[in-house]
């Protein structure tokens, strides 16, 4: 078993083919895809292959030490050029090929006219444990 | 007196217990649950109130759980009658059902890490939040995976053929590829492959059995008090533990004896060769190269040819070690930081310090990249 962390951008992602902005979406189609989320998260979960979720909000700062006895220097908010991670979930699964399988699966969550958006998702794998044998 | 509480015991008692209830008629999934409700029973009463006979208690009170819960399953459902409030006095469960119990639990329809679940949790009597725990999930994750484990294997007859080499491959995964949380699943792995070698005659469960004791007897001297990985070149071979050797050794020979070579006896015999040196520089080499060579005979394992690799490089010159390496795909883990070691062996520190640094990159594990970086920064700070 190996750990893996699917991301989801806001922006930074490669365009996907359904790429109309959410805001622009009826919003049976925003309850469409919620749903498909949470039935995904639900399905991993009853598989056994869940380790947790979370989404982030689109704000925040830099944030860097600035000296001993000062507070810590900030910049922000976040340029909008800027790389954005908009949320992320760590399955637990069997093989490599099963993380690129479900990452597939959540990136055609249904967007405008309910159609797939083809999201490009960014599949990560977690450090593990060192094994004990090795020689 | 009686004895004092151990855990331990009341957890290598729960196969039996299991094998006991489901020959009385549980069905393998209900019975699991009520010899885990015994045991939590058994952990809060057992230390103020030991039982003469632990492992009565224990399906005495296992039955009655399942009786309860049977009960109220029928009356839920508004059908038969209760059953009958008394158990039935069965035979007392031998080696055979906790023989089978390991079978019906590493059983080759479920995935590995349904077996290895499935396996700590009803041989093992682990419960379920510790497993979750030992394998960084939430604990509905792990219920889940141990859930699914029970309905794919409540089809399988009990008195099924098992196979011996999905059980070992399971207690190996527990063995090789736990974290080191508060469950020490390799100590675990070493308990139930021994209470495993019990209940079957089998050079390669003696040979998994060797193998685990010769690894585990490193581990005191494995990881600097830093936390970092130290490689066995540079161990403290004092602070290996001698009894576990000698029990790993003994073990061993007497398998090979049986001459049933097999995939761990061979595993455990370079280990067994590691353990028998007194500094890493005396290790026998060339024995060590001829049991790879068993080793991918038997097992045409890429990870062996790669070990190998560096034997050879020790035994032969790093020159030698690299000509066995170059019939290898790259594309093999570790094999950028086997080339790495080989080539600095062979003088090529620039080449070491470049492939040391790629092999980082590969690493799968963090302990493995910070020691990887440690070597490419090494090389690289010495030159000129």
């Amino acid at each position: 078993m190996a750990k893996y962390l699917l991301l989801k951008h806001y922006r930074g992602a490669p365009a996907a083919k359904n790429n109309v902005m959410m805001d622009q979406w009826s919003p049976e189609e925003i309850s469409a895809h919620i749903q498909y989320m949470n039935d995904f998260a639900d399905r991993r979960r009853e598989a056994g292959e869940l380790v947790g979720e979370q989404a982030l909000a689109p704000t925040g700062l830099w944030v860097s030490h600035d000296g001993e006895g000062r507070p810590p220097a900030t910049d922000g908010p976040f340029a909008e050029t800027k790389d954005l991670i908009a949320g992320f979930m760590i399955i637990d699964v069997e093989t490599p090929e099963r993380a690129i399988e479900l990452a597939g699966e959540l990136s055609a969550a249904p967007g405008k006219n309910g159609e797939p958006i083809h999201e490009w998702l960014e599949v990560r794998p977690l450090y593990g444990e060192p094994p004990l044998v090795q020689d | 007196m009686e004895p004092s509480f151990d855990p331990a015991v009341v957890r290598s008692l729960a196969p039996e217990v299991l094998a006991i209830l489901v020959r009385r008629g549980a069905d393998f999934a209900a019975g699991e649950d009520a010899v885990q409700e015994a045991l939590v029973e058994a952990w809060r009463s057992w230390p103020d109130d030991p039982p003469r006979d632990p492992k009565g208690w224990l399906v005495t009170v296992a039955w009655r759980r399942h009786l309860d819960a049977a009960r109220s399953e029928v009356s839920r459902r508004r059908r038969e009658e209760l059953v009958d409030a008394e158990p039935e006095p069965g035979p007392a469960a031998g080696a055979d059902d906790s023989l089978r119990l390991y079978f019906l639990c590493a059983h080759p329809s479920l995935t590995p890490s349904a077996a290895v679940a499935l396996t700590l949790r009803a041989v093992g009597g682990l419960t379920t939040r510790q497993i979750a725990e030992a394998y960084l999930v939430p604990e509905t994750t792990m219920a889940q995976r141990i859930v699914r484990a029970k309905r794919t294997v409540s089809e399988v007859r009990l008195d099924e053929a098992g196979d011996v080499a999905t059980v070992l491959r399971t207690l190996y995964l527990v063995f090789n590829e736990g974290y080191s949380g508060d469950v020490d699943l390799a100590a675990e792995a070493i308990r139930l492959t021994r209470q495993l070698a019990a209940s079957i005659d089998h050079p390669e469960v003696s040979g998994l059995l060797a193998l685990m004791l010769l690894h585990h007897a490193r581990r005191p001297a494995r990881v600097a008090p830093d936390g970092r990985l130290v490689p066995l070149a540079e161990q403290d071979r004092t602070q290996w533990d001698t009894s576990a050797i000698t029990e790993g050794v003994d073990l061993l020979q007497s398998a090979l004896s049986r001459d049933r070579l097999g995939e761990f006896q061979a595993q455990a015999a370079v280990a067994a060769l590691h353990a028998d040196a007194p500094t890493f520089e005396e290790t026998d080499w060339v024995q060590v190269v001829d049991w790879y060579d068993e080793l991918v005979e038997l097992t045409d394992n890429p990870v062996a040819r790669l070990n190998r690799a560096v034997a050879v490089g020790h035994a032969d010159g790093g020159r030698a070690g690299l000509a066995a390496l170059a019939q290898l795909d790259d594309s093999l883990p570790r094999h950028s930081a086997v080339a790495a070691y080989l080539h600095e062996m062979d003088g090529d520190v620039a080449t070491a310090a470049r492939l040391y640094a790629q092999a980082a990159m590969r690493a799968t594990n963090l302990a493995e990249r910070d020691h990887l970086t440690r070597q490419a920064a090494r090389l690289n700070t010495a030159r000129p």
